[in-house]
């Protein structure tokens, strides 16, 4: 079994030190979960297992409702699988695991009235827990990763005044400021303009070579899914 | 000049102006999250559900601060409780707000004197005791100290709550205390402006600085100050002109929102004959 290199420590929002060493077990590991929403007819999806290993950029695709978001959010421990079991570098309770999650853009209140500079700062929040400030190293982690994504013109902006691209990869630098080993997005590319694209694909490809594992729900299909070390095709289980 | 400080001479209007400044501090700055997270009809509905306690607490010479909380406390958490089980929040706020009101009129109706029960339904601040002036403190001071303590958590709650599940912020934990604080703070609110217009100290400062910047920080700055001129002025009409107190503060709090709509209106008017800098 691959053993990643472990970078973000356990969070202080549940108490936990940080482990020392290496994460000894797979980023994500299904074994016959099935999700069904109260009142629907039919389950999401039922008995899917997979495993994905570390260092791994996997494409999660499916026709609209095949469940790609429900498939993300199970494993990011937003909801429980009605039965079979989650397990995400090992544990089974997925709250306190080292992950960033970046829901569709529709999910997040846009009219907040936050800078995208501090927007990107919450990524920190993880690292900082309960009563505590921001320090000087946040504030550079973000000037750091708003760098990467192009965005550091843009941070004094609020953050209804980006465009779709820049929304996302405004995400995308929140989630590397929190320096998360799995990245769990939920099509980052849908109505994103092509520069936003290229950005976004560039920051997964170094996250997964430096061991880092990317999930990510998405449209593409034929010869646009070659880059991608796995796919998980939700339409062909289903 | 003496007209300004008339009213102060006497005990009553200097604890009454005390009084409305607290609570329009209080207000208004728990007033940002109600506005924020559309919970302005949740604040009017506690408010309402608040008279079955003020009246059993009136008609039993009980203090009339502990009645209302009491019944607040027990409104947030039904809404709470229910709203997590079959009901969507709306309907079960529809549901306790109504039934409690009535409840509370049906009780209040034993009582001989109306006159009471205008002062439960539109306030009577300068009928504030000293008694009372602590609670609002209390009050105050808890707000406050949350607000500013948890100031990261409740934002990221707000703004994007999946995340704040996923780093293992208890999103639900801090609902439940803002629906306790939104409880404790209409309380307060009650003795200024009375149950019906309580909404009104809540949500209208809260909405004015929302108008006029697009930064918490500032809107925190603003509701309150916007909330604190509303008081004072709104205290001198009730003075001279004999009007509800809660009349007076909430018109004037109107006002001041009419009047940053109209700047705000103006400005962007303005910005957009002008060349847009990109």
């Amino acid at each position: 079994m691959i053993s990643a290199t472990f970078r973000g420590p356990w969070l202080p929002y549940r108490g936990k030190a940080p482990p020392t060493g290496t994460l000894p077990a797979l980023p994500i590991q299904l074994s016959a979960c099935t999700v069904a929403y109260p009142f629907a007819t039919s389950p999401v999806f039922q008995n899917l297992s997979l495993m994905v290993e570390a260092g791994k950029l996997v494409a999660v695709i499916g026709p609209n409702g095949s469940g790609k978001s429900t498939l993300l959010k199970l494993i990011a421990g937003l909801i429980k699988p009605s039965t079979g079991e989650v397990r995400v570098f090992g544990q089974t309770r997925v709250s306190g695991a080292p992950l960033a999650f970046l829901p569709q853009r529709s999910e997040i209140d846009w009219h907040f009235p936050i800078s995208v500079e501090d927007m990107v700062a919450t990524g920190r929040y993880v690292h900082v827990g309960w009563l505590k400030r921001l320090g000087a190293w946040d504030r550079q982690m973000v000037e750091e990763a708003l760098n990467r994504v192009g965005l550091w013109a843009l941070r004094r902006r609020t953050i209804d005044e980006l465009s779709g691209g820049q929304q996302q990869r405004m995400l995308l630098a929140r989630a590397l400021v929190q320096e998360a080993d799995l990245l769990l997005l939920d099509e980052p590319l849908n109505a994103v303009d092509q520069a936003s694209k290229d950005v976004i694909n560039q920051r997964l490809l170094e996250h997964v070579q430096t061991g880092g594992t990317a999930l990510m729900a998405t449209h593409e299909d034929g010869s646009h899914l070659g880059r991608y070390h796995q796919v998980i095709d939700l339409g062909a289980i289903g | 000049m003496n007209g300004l400080w008339e009213p102060f001479q006497y005990g009553f209007m200097q604890r009454a102006l005390l009084a409305a400044l607290l609570i329009g501090a209080t207000c208004a700055s728990l007033g940002v999250y109600v506005v924020l997270r559309r919970m302005a009809f949740l604040g009017d509905a506690i408010a309402h559900t608040t008279l079955p306690g003020l009246a059993i607490a009136y008609l039993n010479r009980w203090n009339l601060l502990v009645g209302a909380l009491i019944a607040a406390l027990l409104t947030a958490l039904g809404i709470g409780w229910l709203s997590r089980r079959r009901l969507q929040e709306d309907a079960a706020i529809g549901v306790l707000f109504s039934g409690m009101f009535a409840l509370g009129i049906a009780l209040l109706s034993q009582a001989r004197s109306s006159r009471d029960l205008s002062h439960l339904l539109f306030g009577n601040i300068l009928g504030v005791t000293n008694t009372d002036l602590v609670g609002i403190v209390v009050i105050g001071f808890l707000v406050a100290a949350t607000l500013v303590l948890l100031s990261k958590e409740l934002m990221l709650v707000t703004l994007d709550p999946q995340h704040a599940r996923v780093i293992g912020v208890p999103g639900e934990v801090l609902r439940l205390l803002l629906l306790v604080l939104l409880a404790m703070t209409v309380v307060t609110a009650i003795q200024a402006v009375g149950v019906v217009l309580t909404t009104a100290l809540l949500v209208t400062p809260a909405a004015t600085a929302s108008l006029m910047t697009r930064k918490l920080r500032w809107m925190f700055v603003g509701s309150n100050a916007s909330a604190m001129v509303s008081s004072l002025v709104g205290l001198y009409a009730s003075y001279y002109w004999r009007l509800p107190s809660g009349a007076g503060i909430v018109l004037v709090c109107t006002t001041v929102f009419i009047f940053c709509f109209a700047i705000r209106e103006a400005m962007d008017y303005i910005a957009a004959k002008r060349p847009r800098r990109s």
